[in-house]
């Protein structure tokens, strides 16, 4: 490989994807296995505003959409705490109120890249903090995994107290907007929240174990990364939608190799 | 037996919305105790099971005698059977260092306990039987060594056959392991024969002593109503 290709914008990218996918992929699990799925979707229809404001304002997009997932995430377990609604429901007003307010909002020649993604402008320095950001988010989750699980598969077993699994849930939420946030450089933020459940739902077709379930969910986000960005690089396509095709093409291989329940 | 008893309760009320759901309860349990609570539907059992824990919040006094450690089988335990999750990473849950830790020979050591093959280590939680599951939730709380064992409804979602089985099982691991044990439970015929303690609860405590002397038919109607408790007793043992 020439040095002049690991100096270009489009290393950079790579490596970022990367580290924005596996992380996504990682927390994924823990979405799908929570039937979550939705939730992650429209939390990365709620960066749109986000985006459009910090365009507006001039800011970071990433400092827009986080401020704006932070605030959804915390909304969406405010709201399923006091009232009744399912988590769906709720995630429904929200997902749509935050497309059409964000679609308003952004400038028209942004549209495009807010919603679907853009990878070729990246600094070298941009992409290392979204790795490093990236790594810690992995490294939270890891602590948080044994908490989360409780959460997950054995509320009922009084072992955990509810406050302590209140406690990781919120952490993990956070993470969660962290790392769309992170990722709709890559994907938009029509695409990220699906980024975050194929590779994990890829996974959880083939997997016996919860090890096998993380690894494989990791594994794949960093095939689709890849594979995307090869046809990006090569047939000069959008980011966003090839990354997620090349997810989706995953997905429907662990269909044919799926694990007899 | 002047020893002090492994679970004291004093004075336990708790009220949810206003709602008297537990009223001036108290009993006290001995070690080696196979105490069993009864009542209708609805009557607190669980919220009694969930104070006992410190799950809830309740007024009163709970005292666990020093050192007591508790496991508990709850009533409903639900696991999402498509998730993947081997019975060993289950078992896991315990350690603090979770998916990482090497626990299997301890891990199987409990899986013979509650006479499970060992290798279902390797299986997925979710393509247990309900016997089995019931029998690997044992296993799981039992696993960090307690004293005291709480199982809410032991074999709701069990058949008969599976019924005697959990039983015979709590049975052999108080011999073993002299763990006290408190269970809720709605098989009258049971309580008989397992429990050496009965308490009847309908949000106060009606009765409490040993099952002969003090399910009598006057008690049962009470804790019941005349109705319920003919079945109870006696619906059960024709299926048997």
């Amino acid at each position: 490989m020439s040095t002049e290709f690991l100096t270009s914008g489009f290393f950079y990218s790579l490596i970022a994807g990367l580290a924005v996918a596996i992380a996504a992929g990682f927390l994924g699990m823990f979405m799908v296995m929570r039937r979550m799925t939705l939730v992650s979707d429209a939390l990365s229809h709620v960066a749109l505003p986000g985006v459009a404001l910090a365009i507006i304002f001039n800011l970071n997009p990433f400092v827009g959409a986080f401020a704006f997932l932070l605030f959804a995430a915390f909304l969406i377990s405010g709201i399923e705490r006091r009232t009744d609604l399912p988590t769906d429901a709720i995630v429904g007003v929200l997902f749509s109120a935050s497309l059409a307010a964000g679609v308003l909002l952004t400038p028209e020649p942004d549209l495009l890249e807010a919603l679907f993604g853009n990878l070729t402008q990246i600094t070298a320095l941009e992409a290392w903090i979204i790795v490093a950001a990236s790594i810690v988010m992995m490294l939270v989750t890891i602590v948080l995994s044994r908490n989360l699980i409780f959460l997950i598969v054995a509320p009922d077993l009084g072992h955990v107290s509810e406050r302590r699994m209140k406690t990781a849930n919120l952490i993990f939420l956070i993470m969660l907007a962290g790392s769309v946030a992170l990722g709709i450089r890559f994907v938009g933020t029509l695409l990220m929240g699906t980024l975050t459940i194929i590779p994990a739902a890829s996974a959880k077709n083939i997997a016996r174990t919860l090890l096998q379930f993380g690894a494989a969910s990791v594994i794949f986000a960093a095939i689709s990364v890849m594979l995307g960005m090869a046809a990006v690089y090569f047939m000069h396509i959008a980011s966003g939608p090839a990354v997620i095709l090349s997810s989706v093409a995953i997905f429907l291989l662990t269909l044919i190799f799926r694990k007899p329940i | 037996m002047d020893k002090e008893p492994i679970l004291e309760v004093k004075n336990l009320n708790v009220t949810i919305l206003k709602e008297a759901i537990l009223s001036d309860i108290s009993f006290s349990i001995e070690e080696g105790d196979a105490a069993a609570i009864i009542g209708p539907n609805g009557a607190g059992k669980t919220v009694l099971f969930k104070c006992l824990l410190g799950l809830m919040r309740y007024e009163g006094e709970i005292r666990w005698r020093k050192g007591v450690t508790i496991g508990y089988v709850p009533q409903r335990f639900q696991i999402d059977r498509t998730t993947p999750i081997s019975v060993r990473e289950f078992f896991q849950l315990h350690e603090g260092n979770f998916l990482f830790s090497n626990a299997d020979v301890e891990i199987k050591k409990y899986l013979k306990m509650v006479e499970l093959p060992e290798s279902t280590i390797d299986e997925r939680l979710g393509t247990l039987s309900g016997g089995e599951l019931q029998r690997a939730l044992i296993g799981w709380a039992i696993y960090d060594g307690p004293n005291v064992l709480l199982f809410d409804e032991p074999t709701a979602g069990v058949d008969v056959a599976g019924e005697q089985t959990i039983y015979n099982l709590l049975h052999s691991l108080q011999d073993q392991l002299g763990i006290t044990i408190l269970l809720v439970s709605h098989e009258l015929n049971i309580v008989f024969k397992y429990a050496t303690k009965v308490l009847c609860l309908n949000r106060k405590l009606i009765c409490a002593g040993a099952p002969h002397d003090t399910l009598t038919q006057a008690q049962l109607e009470k804790l019941y109503g005349e109705a319920t408790y003919y079945h109870h007793l006696h619906g059960h043992e024709n299926e048997v």
